[in-house]
């Protein structure tokens, strides 16, 4: 731990640090509270603010307060493809904090200060790899929290697939960061499919270079409280991202995805897309889509889109976009956000077909998440997501939830 | 030979001010090889007859049945009924996101047929079914009636009329909305589907110009939730000249 202090000092604050690389000028937004490695500067959250305030506090297992994060109850499993180097690199050596994040919330500094080690994953220069790139986290036991911490890199040019798999049960704090090079794509995928009973707060921060294509693919199924803050800048022209997300909350779970969107170049594009299903007695979602457009981010284009399915009564869904233009020259900003009931005319329409009343059922479900499936394009997830739905249904339907 | 038979029937929905009886006393009997027009002023019920023959959850039945070959199917649910024969092609037909046309028409024979299609004949049934309708086989891959237009979600139910051949048929004001050229598209499946012989038909609308395309055997008189005349297709043409006015007045006494 004591090389992490050694980086907190000498590093400047993250707005700084941006604002030096990008020239862009100060911003005053509550979208983009300043950052700090100093955990003097996160305290306790009290659930009242703003950042907190749909968080289940009581159920993240103190990692917003003291709980050690010195937990070894986990295995790692990496499946490498060629172009693609995986590696754990103790933090010294580190090249974290290479995509300007600075922690922006206690969880998240507590993680970065805890951390022994980083994974790093670097897609080598021009690399063009066909075959994903795979992390399988296994967690063996809430008991322990840990911390985790991965960078991954796509050089420049280079073009590739990182899945990272988080199955088990563990009390899991992570901080991500993902560094795109000018020109380089990477669809990033997180499959959270954890356990009943797992804790995982994770904060990930991208920053995409000129002309780079960013996709990131969230998938949360599992676990008792997950919490994921993703954003996104830019460091040239051009660059795009899109964030999607699928996500199925069962009885009593907690998911809770938080976007943001940093324009922070002229003519880069943002598109959020996320889709969540919701059953089951106290089944909640949140989600926040930020999107800030800096007076620099002349000609880009920004659209953020939630749509949630609620199919039984006391599952709730929270929504919430928010967008800060401070240009007017843009090619398009814009916002949707759907809660919906299962709609009982879409259920007699094809039952009036003959088709029986589960099966009714899950077209429509399938039919809700046909869209953003399609959009991922990494075929052997798409087939698993399906396969997901359709056992999320299944197990609602054994559970008399439906 | 099947016979549809509605006897006695009384419906209500909720309102705000309680139950409201919408159907008030409803006979009538349907033969296979027979169709049967029901004509009526706005409001008269029509509609209501409609859904609630196929089961739509929003209309309480406060008496009587429904008899499919001697079987009361208001015991049965939605998909049942039409498991055992009973198609409704709706006004308003609903779009379903995301569901295919090829995957939601399999899915519906596969449950009206107990098997599934046999996968090589099917996907010409299909497009054979959408060509006679003068739907592009493009339609297939779109979702369930998103983004058809009027036109086009009439000529899909007909589609599906075609393609699931229930033994009894209604056709819910199918033709409102209908350009003339659709208007026949829509009165040709029709026609194909009664050139069978031993397919029964019960004809909403509220104009007598579908009746042009599609020859009822019966015509009857609907006004305010039960049937006030009936007789052969020249009472369509009396309709047409004298409209419902004496039927409306004589009702509101």
């Amino acid at each position: 731990m004591s090389g992490t202090t050694d980086a907190v000092a000498t590093r400047p604050t993250a707005g700084s640090d941006l604002a030096q690389v990008l020239e862009l000028s100060p911003v005053e937004s509550h979208l983009h509270p300043e950052g700090s490695f100093d955990l003097a500067d996160h305290p306790v959250p009290t659930g009242l603010e703003e950042i907190w305030r749909f968080t289940p506090l009581k159920r993240l297992k103190d990692l917003h307060t003291e709980a050690a994060l010195d937990g070894d109850q986990y295995t790692v499993a990496v499946d490498a493809a060629e172009g693609v180097t995986a590696v754990s690199v103790p933090v010294a050596e580190s090249a974290r904090g290479v995509s300007g994040y600075v922690p922006n919330d206690r969880i998240s500094a507590r993680a970065w200060d805890a951390a022994q080690s980083v994974f790093e994953i670097t897609v080598a220069k021009d690399a063009v790899v066909e075959e994903p790139t795979y992390v399988r986290l296994t967690g063996t036991g809430t008991e322990k929290a840990a911390a985790g911490q991965l960078l991954v890199r796509a050089r420049a040019f280079s073009h590739a697939t990182v899945v990272v798999e988080y199955s088990g049960s563990a009390t899991w704090a992570e901080n991500i960061e993902v560094v795109l090079e000018d020109g380089a794509q990477l669809t990033f995928v997180t499959i959270q499919d954890w356990a009943d009973d797992a804790v995982h707060v994770v904060t990930q921060h991208s920053r995409v270079g000129r002309d780079a294509s960013f996709k990131h693919v969230a998938v949360t199924l599992g676990g008792d409280v997950v919490r994921a803050s993703t954003s996104t800048d830019y460091v040239g022209t051009g660059g795009g991202v899109e964030l999607f997300g699928v996500y199925f909350a069962d009885a009593g779970q907690h998911i809770e995805h938080r976007l943001f969107a940093d324009h922070t170049a002229p003519k880069t594009r943002s598109n959020v897309l996320y889709k969540g299903a919701l059953q089951g007695q106290d089944a909640h979602t949140v989600w926040i889509g930020n999107v800030l457009i800096r007076k620099e981010a002349e000609g880009i284009e920004t659209f953020e889109q939630n749509d949630n399915l609620v199919l039984t009564d006391g599952a709730k869904a929270d929504s919430v976009p928010n967008l800060e233009i401070e240009t007017g020259e843009i090619e398009g900003a814009g916002h949707a956000s759907t809660t919906g009931r299962f709609d009982d005319q879409h259920l007699f329409y094809l039952q009036s077909r003959g088709i029986p009343e589960d099966e009714a059922r899950r077209l429509v479900v399938h039919g809700f998440f046909n869209d953003i499936i399609r959009k991922i394009g990494v075929p052997h997830l798409q087939e698993r997501l399906e396969a997901a739905i359709e056992a999320e249904l299944s197990a609602a339907e054994r559970a008399g939830a439906l | 030979m099947s016979t549809l038979e509605i006897k006695n029937l009384h419906v209500t929905v909720d309102t705000e001010d309680g139950a409201k009886e919408i159907l008030r006393g409803v006979n009538l009997t349907i033969k296979s090889g027979e169709v049967h027009a029901i004509m009526g002023p706005n409001g008269s019920g029509k509609s209501t007859l409609a859904y609630s023959i196929a089961g739509h959850p929003k209309y309480t039945i406060s008496d009587g049945e429904v008899l499919l070959d001697g079987q009361n199917i208001l015991e049965l649910s939605v998909d049942q009924r039409a498991r055992a024969g009973l198609f409704l092609a709706m006004q308003y037909p609903v779009e379903v996101p995301g569901v295919s046309v090829a995957n939601f028409l399999r899915t519906a024979k596969t449950a009206i047929d107990g098997e599934a299609p046999k996968l090589r004949t099917w996907v010409k049934d299909v497009n054979a079914a959408l060509e006679r309708v003068t739907l592009d086989p493009t339609f297939a891959q779109r979702s369930v009636n998103e983004g058809f237009s009027g036109g086009e979600k009439k000529r899909h139910e007909i589609a599906q009329l075609e393609l699931l051949n229930p033994k009894f048929a209604v056709l819910d004001e199918t033709d409102s909305g209908l350009d003339i050229d659709a208007l026949r598209v829509v009165s040709d499946g029709v026609n194909r589907y009664t050139a069978q012989g031993d397919r029964g038909v019960l004809l909403i609308t509220h104009y007598t110009r579908i009746l042009r395309y599609i020859e009822p055997d019966f015509v009857h008189v609907f006004v305010a939730g039960r049937l006030a005349e009936s007789g052969g297709k020249e009472l369509a043409d009396q309709l047409e000249a004298e409209g419902y006015d004496k039927y409306v007045k004589a009702a509101s006494v």
